[in-house]
């Protein structure tokens, strides 16, 4: 049992710091960096990359003794565009607005590398109930760094947060939008695409920091001392 | 019959970083002097919240990095690239733009590279263009020159429009750039390019009054003074001339060919060559010894390279000057340039 809940720790740090796919395994990026404008939108395609990861890791878990290893590739991404499908069409019926604000990027979401990279790398390799808590997992931690760009991209660019909420979250979240600061000139770059390249590098180098730190501050292990042996018996 | 007293042909002495730094800085010197003659006393303020924001923040990278601050601000090249962004932007942009350019060129571009000598992209030019692309209005409202204003800027209103955005007696940086006949002015390549486009011919686009003779008024000195600038330093041999007469090559070639077939549509060769940032950059900025090719053969390519970019961005883009694009654009191509235009040692490779 503990070996069980071992696992799903391991699981959750992998997919949220250690091996997190936007940060670590830089997959992805295209849609991290050409939707990040507002914390709106990218919660909105994170949430959308999401749920297609975990439906796409529980099939490909469940049928991976059925395919064979040659073509597993092909089966592979039809089963991820079937669930990117359907998100589209879930996202066209009930947030028409961030579908049309998100426009080509949801359907992009296919070639996703982070996704079938999972399947691939996971899922094929291990239990439904595993793959899918590592999807929940790396689908967090991508939608976690997607927001957290998206909101430094929207306060510099803007001056605001959660602008437009209301596309996502239905109407009571027009309350979410928060004005930090009105900007007579806003800092254009920050929303173009090279500004999304800049703050990510800036993010990516946060984590390295974070991680040199908390190297450089782990408790060491003791140092055993082995003595060589150099009289006879 | 004299007998000169010569050095020995192999001695050698070999300049400090600071020396060649300053050396390019005193050569800036003449070109400064004109830009404020024809733009006013805005100049110097530039001049000194550059210098202040690139003091301050090398200090800062420095202290970050936990390297020896002291031993960044003896090198002068963080001067250097205050003054070469303070005298690429308009003398009366409001003061954060030029505190925001620097400290990006100098932290971000410079120290997140590695320090001196590691950035891949000249410092200066990439907070240019951080500024350009992020308020192209600050960006391109140049004031007109000093004899063609209708208002006279004193120093104290000079201060006041950059902190403020008004002058004491309350105007603002869009009625001091207005002529004679209360149309704002563009500079010399803006108006041209906007009039080309709507189809004047040449000759009729050049009656605007920003023109005399000879190019752009102001325009035409300020080249000619940092042209000056520049072959001092060539003298110096601080720059080999490779760089600048790449660049000029690159750039007056094709426009004279162009304007040879189509010389009612294009600009002329001596307008490209002293209008702009044309010298500027040819002399100061893309020479610059870390971001540019190494070996002189490579710097002839790199020198055409900038040229050419700065022809094809003027004619067909979608901005009218292009030095910084150009000089970024070939930045990056300079680790293929370097690659293939190593020189071979005398003995080694070759034909045999």
């Amino acid at each position: 049992m503990s070996n069980e809940v071992n696992t799903y720790k391991e699981l959750t740090w992998q997919g949220l710091w250690n091996n997190n796919p936007a940060l670590v395994q830089l997959l992805g990026l295209c849609p991290l960096l050409a939707v990040t404008a507002t914390v709106t939108n990218a919660l909105g395609l994170g949430l959308a990359t999401l749920l297609v990861l975990v439906g796409s890791n529980i099939t490909v878990s469940l049928v991976r003794e059925f395919v064979p290893k040659e073509i597993r590739i092909p089966v592979f991404v039809m089963v991820i565009a079937t669930f990117v499908t359907v998100i589209q069409l879930l996202m066209n019926a009930y947030v028409y607005g961030l579908y049309q604000a998100l426009g080509i990027f949801i359907p992009l979401i296919v070639t996703n590398c982070a996704i079938i990279g999972r399947a691939e790398a996971y899922a094929s390799k291990n239990p439904w109930h595993h793959a899918a808590f590592d999807g929940l997992m790396m689908g967090l931690g991508f939608t976690s760094i997607l927001v957290l760009l998206g909101g430094i991209r929207e306060v510099l660019g803007n001056g605001t947060l959660f602008d437009g909420a209301n596309l996502l979250l239905g109407e009571w979240a027009a309350n979410l939008r928060v004005e930090l600061f009105s900007v007579d000139y806003p800092l254009l770059l920050a929303i173009l695409p090279p500004g999304a390249f800049i703050v990510m590098g800036f993010i990516i180098a946060g984590k390295n920091w974070i991680d040199n730190y908390r190297a450089a501050h782990a408790e060491k292990p003791e140092k055993q001392v082995t003595r060589a042996r150099v009289t006879s018996q | 019959m004299t007998f000169k007293i010569a050095a020995s042909p192999h001695a050698h002495q070999r300049r400090t970083t600071q020396q060649v730094m300053r050396w390019v800085y005193l050569a800036l010197i003449p070109g400064v002097l004109v830009q404020t003659y024809f733009f006013g006393f805005g100049v110097y303020v530039q001049l000194a919240l550059a210098l202040l924001t690139a003091w301050v923040a090398e200090g800062l990278a420095m202290r970050m990095r936990g390297r020896p601050v002291a031993h960044a601000w003896q090198d002068h090249t963080a001067i250097v690239t205050a003054v070469l962004l303070a005298i690429s932007i308009p003398a009366l942009a409001p003061w954060w733009i030029i505190v925001m350019g620097t400290a990006f060129a100098v932290i971000v571009v410079k120290h997140v590279y590695g320090g001196v000598g590691q950035n891949l992209f000249n410092p200066a030019m990439a907070g240019y263009v951080l500024l350009l692309i992020s308020f192209p209005v600050q960006m391109t409202s140049w004031p007109i020159p000093n004899e063609l204003a209708q208002l006279q800027v004193s120093l104290n209103d000079t201060v006041s429009l950059i902190f403020s955005g008004y002058t004491q007696a309350g105007y603002n940086l869009e009625q001091l750039r207005m002529g004679a006949d209360g149309i704002t002015m563009a500079t010399p390549l803006d108006s041209l390019r906007n009039d080309l486009n709507h189809q004047l011919t040449l000759s009729e686009a050049l009656t605007k009054p920003i023109f005399d003779d000879l190019a752009g008024i102001g325009w035409a000195w300020i080249n000619i003074a940092f042209l000056l600038g520049g072959l001092v330093l060539i003298k110096q041999k601080i720059i080999s001339w490779h760089i600048p007469g790449g660049m000029l090559v690159g750039l007056l070639v094709p426009a004279a060919i162009y304007w040879l077939f189509n010389p009612d549509q294009a600009i002329t060769p001596m307008l490209h060559a002293l209008s702009g940032a044309t010298m500027l950059g040819a002399f100061f900025i893309a020479t610059d010894p870390v971001t540019a090719a190494t070996s002189n053969k490579g710097r002839w390519v790199f020198g055409l390279l900038v040229g050419f970019l700065v022809f094809v961005i003027r004619t067909w883009g979608g901005y009218p000057d292009a030095v910084a694009f150009a000089v970024l654009l070939a930045n990056m191509t300079v680790p293929v340039i370097d690659k293939y235009t190593q020189p071979i040692a005398y003995g080694h490779g070759g034909r045999s």
